[in-house]
């Protein structure tokens, strides 16, 4: 099967080196991995993520349809809000996790659009018109993965770059909002999320149309390495690598992301979770700092001073930010943040210390 | 994009390159740190260690990967590279100079096997 392809990839091909992501052909380093993550940490970049997917969903049962297939409250969204959750399967593991767009009603139906991540689209899809039909629920169910293109504009100077680009309409959108509005005569839904920790928007774009938006903000371009240390950076959630319902099966409690699950909202994994919520965790998403020199990556062991099992890492990298090495994984319910512990690097123990994330402050 | 290739060295064909002579220098081209990216970690081994020809003798990590590092003589290190500890990106920055790696002392002469610049650069065009 070949790679999907998003709508910017011959605008890239002379700009940039590509990687295979979520069976998307994307840019994953512009200039150098230092270069860009350095730029929205201090000013401002751009990222083509048109791998994440897009979902539409409208009609009159929209709103329970979203709310029992998510793990959070949609019901209590309107029109223009964002929310992050989870899609669980009924024993409570992460399938994915997601952003959901409230939009503007269709008619007098809600009406929603969610992004579940890269390679996830078909699959979600499917998930939805399955759950949609065994409940008898009225609603449609839309995958626009590739209608729409996805523009993250990153940094503390994105706010003024997007604003500019928009004829201020973007400084009447807060965080965790969105609204449609015009980039360079384009019509785009923008919202004020991202996966940096640094303020700024991404750009829901019209997949023809990528270009003319892209080429409307001067700032430095990004690829997905450095999209991967800046939210490391932060002890963001990657899917696929800090969970995987077969590789990595997690809880949102264990994840770190309880505060998406609403169990006062009925939805598929709900008594599970109640149960896990009630019952506690033996593994939680921790951060860790290496003391000595050396680089954690995924699938490093974790243990103890006596060498006893402590958990694994899922995640790892030298910190642009920090020059320092940074990891997150999953650690036993016991090592809380402060204790020290050693890192198998290639089986050599090296010392580090446990720490909740981020790793820095923005 | 077009890489620099020292016709004064040989090279292996996984992108580390020796001097020649009683006392090699040896390192990663240039078309190698590019593909790395930025390097942020080198792992090499101490004065007076042995390296075989052709088996691994450290690792290079840059952000996004791990490599291993393949030694294209054998014979005993006389000297190691330490700038690179505190400041993996000389290998980015100058790959064939202040970014070499170990010295050694090959054990004999063994650099007919190795590639010459022109057959590096077939290799990597």
């Amino acid at each position: 099967m070949g790679l999907r392809k998003p709508p910017l990839r011959s605008v890239h091909a002379d700009h940039a080196s590509f990687t295979e992501f979520g069976g998307w052909e994307m840019p994953v380093e512009f200039d150098s991995i230092r270069t860009e993550h350095t730029a929205v940490r201090e000013s401002a970049g751009i990222f083509d993520v048109s791998h994440m997917g897009e979902i539409r969903v409208a009609g009159p049962d929209a709103t329970a349809l979203m709310d029992r297939l998510t793990t959070n409250d949609v019901g209590a969204l309107t029109v223009g809000d964002t929310q992050y959750a989870c899609i669980t399967t009924d024993e409570g593991v992460i399938l994915d996790d997601t952003v959901v767009f409230r939009l503007p009603d269709a008619g007098s139906d809600p009406q929603y659009l969610f992004v579940p991540n890269a390679g996830h689209d078909a699959e979600m899809y499917a998930r939805w018109i399955e759950y949609r039909d065994q409940w008898g629920l009225d609603a449609t169910v839309h995958n626009a993965t590739e209608e729409w293109a996805m523009l993250a504009v990153q940094g503390p100077e994105a706010p003024r770059l997007c604003a500019d680009a928009t004829d201020g309409a973007t400084t009447d959108i807060d965080g965790f909002e969105a609204a449609f509005l015009d980039v360079a005569g384009v019509r785009c839904y923008a919202s004020r999320t991202g996966y940096t920790g640094e303020d700024g928007f991404e750009f829901l774009v019209p997949w023809d149309d990528a270009e003319t938006v892209w080429s409307a903000f001067d700032c430095q371009p990004c690829g997905l390495g450095a999209r991967d240390t800046l939210r490391l950076e932060m002890g963001f959630l990657l899917s696929g690598e800090d969970f995987h319902p077969e590789d990595e099966p997690r809880t949102p409690y264990e994840a770190g992301i309880g505060w998406t699950v609403d169990l006062e909202t009925e939805f598929v994994g709900r008594d599970a979770l109640e149960r896990v919520e009630r019952e506690g965790v033996d593994e939680r998403f921790r951060g860790i700092k290496l003391l000595e020199r050396g680089v954690p990556r995924a699938g490093y062991e974790v243990v103890d001073g006596e060498g006893n099992h402590l958990g694994h890492l899922t995640s790892g990298t030298m910190s642009p930010t920090l020059g320092e090495p940074i990891g997150l994984g999953y650690l036993s319910e016991q090592t809380s943040p402060g204790t020290q512990v050693r890192v198998l690097v290639r089986g050599e123990p090296k010392q580090a210390n446990v720490v909740t994330p981020p790793f820095i402050d923005t | 994009m077009s890489f620099d290739v020292p016709d004064d060295r040989r090279y292996l064909e996984s992108h580390e390159w020796t001097t020649t002579g009683d006392s090699v220098r040896i390192g990663i081209s240039d078309f190698a740190q590019d593909e790395l990216g930025d390097v942020v970690f080198v792992e090499l081994p101490a004065e007076g260690d042995t390296v075989e020809q052709g088996a691994e003798f450290g690792v290079v990590e840059s952000i996004k990967a791990v490599s291993d590092l393949v030694s294209p003589v054998s014979g005993t290190v006389v000297d190691v590279n330490e700038d690179l500890f505190d400041a993996p990106e000389l290998l980015n920055e100058d790959p064939y100079g202040d970014g070499w790696m170990i010295e050694v002392e090959p054990s004999e002469s063994e650099f007919d096997g190795l590639l010459s610049a022109d057959a590096y650069r077939e290799q990597i065009e």
